[in-house]
């Protein structure tokens, strides 16, 4: 059976960290995650926990964001959820090239980005009542685990520039 | 979560030291920290990020930003880092491409 923690935290930014503290903590205390992985998590969760909190900025609700950790044998599933008034995440702008000196016009957008290259699955689900960002980590199997690849892999970086998509909303 | 943000001159340039985790909640002091800079004249900036124990996508928003204010002025705003961690989120945003990435502080002001 899947073991579900959640934490609800106000929607205010000091209370970003602690949300990477809780997940980073669970995700080290499974043992079955590197620990470049979970820095990767750790990010991930960060971005999408800045979005929520920027989407409750948006609109006068009250409401906290929900972050749910849940685990299961062979993976570690981490959902943030908002009460914000949705977005698109195929309909975000577009960065210009990082070469591009506008490129400097643009100091927001990147978080979704970062969330889909770092996690092994995301899924967004928006609606006008609010936004659940899904994140999965597949756990590297013990006996793999000294084996684990830890150099990251470049060889995309040019096609990855090109993607970088969004800026200006908070999502 | 403190944010710990050290100033000092070496070699013709204002050596900025970060410490702690720069994110939502953090990053508008850094912002501030290099805004009260420039508008000091100091336009040749160092941002020592070797103190960083995490860095996301606001952090670097303000560091995009800061580079953008220098470069207004003729200026110029390099980085020191070495952790995996920290320059990993430079290279898979492509921001290696922009920032020039030192290091050391001393090769950064040389």
């Amino acid at each position: 059976m899947d073991a579900v923690i959640e934490l609800q935290i106000p929607a205010r930014a000091e209370y970003v960290g602690l949300a990477r503290l809780v997940v980073s903590s669970l995700a080290s205390g499974r043992r079955a995650l590197a620990d470049e992985r979970i820095d990767d998590l750790k990010l991930a969760v960060s971005e999408a926990c800045t979005n929520a909190i920027e989407a409750h900025h948006s609109v006068p609700v009250d409401e906290h964001v929900l972050v749910r950790c849940s685990e299961a044998e062979d993976r570690l599933e981490v959902s943030i959820h908002d009460r914000g008034t949705g977005f698109d995440p195929e309909a975000l702008p577009e960065h210009p090239p990082v070469t591009d000196p506008e490129r400097l016009n643009f100091e927001r957008g990147l978080g979704i980005p970062l969330i889909r290259t770092l996690v092994d699955e995301v899924a967004f689900e928006s609606s006008s009542e609010g936004t659940a960002v899904r994140m999965v980590m597949y756990c590297d199997a013990a006996d793999d685990f000294d084996d684990v690849d830890l150099e990251l892999d470049l060889t995309g970086l040019d096609d990855i520039d090109g993607s970088l998509g969004s800026s200006g909303p908070a999502e | 979560m403190e944010l710990g943000l050290d100033v000092e001159e070496k070699n013709g340039a204002t050596v900025l030291a970060v410490r702690g985790e720069v994110d939502v909640y953090t990053a508008p002091r850094l912002r501030e920290k290099l805004v009260e800079l420039v508008s000091q004249g100091k336009y040749k900036i160092v941002v020592n990020l070797e103190g960083v124990d995490f860095l996301d996508s606001t952090g670097l928003g303000v560091l995009v930003g800061g580079l953008k204010r220098l470069r207004s002025h003729d200026g110029d705003l390099t980085l020191v880092c070495t952790q995996p961690r920290i320059l990993k989120v430079f290279e898979i945003t492509g921001l290696t491409k922009v920032f020039a990435i030192h290091e050391s502080v001393d090769e950064a002001v040389a």
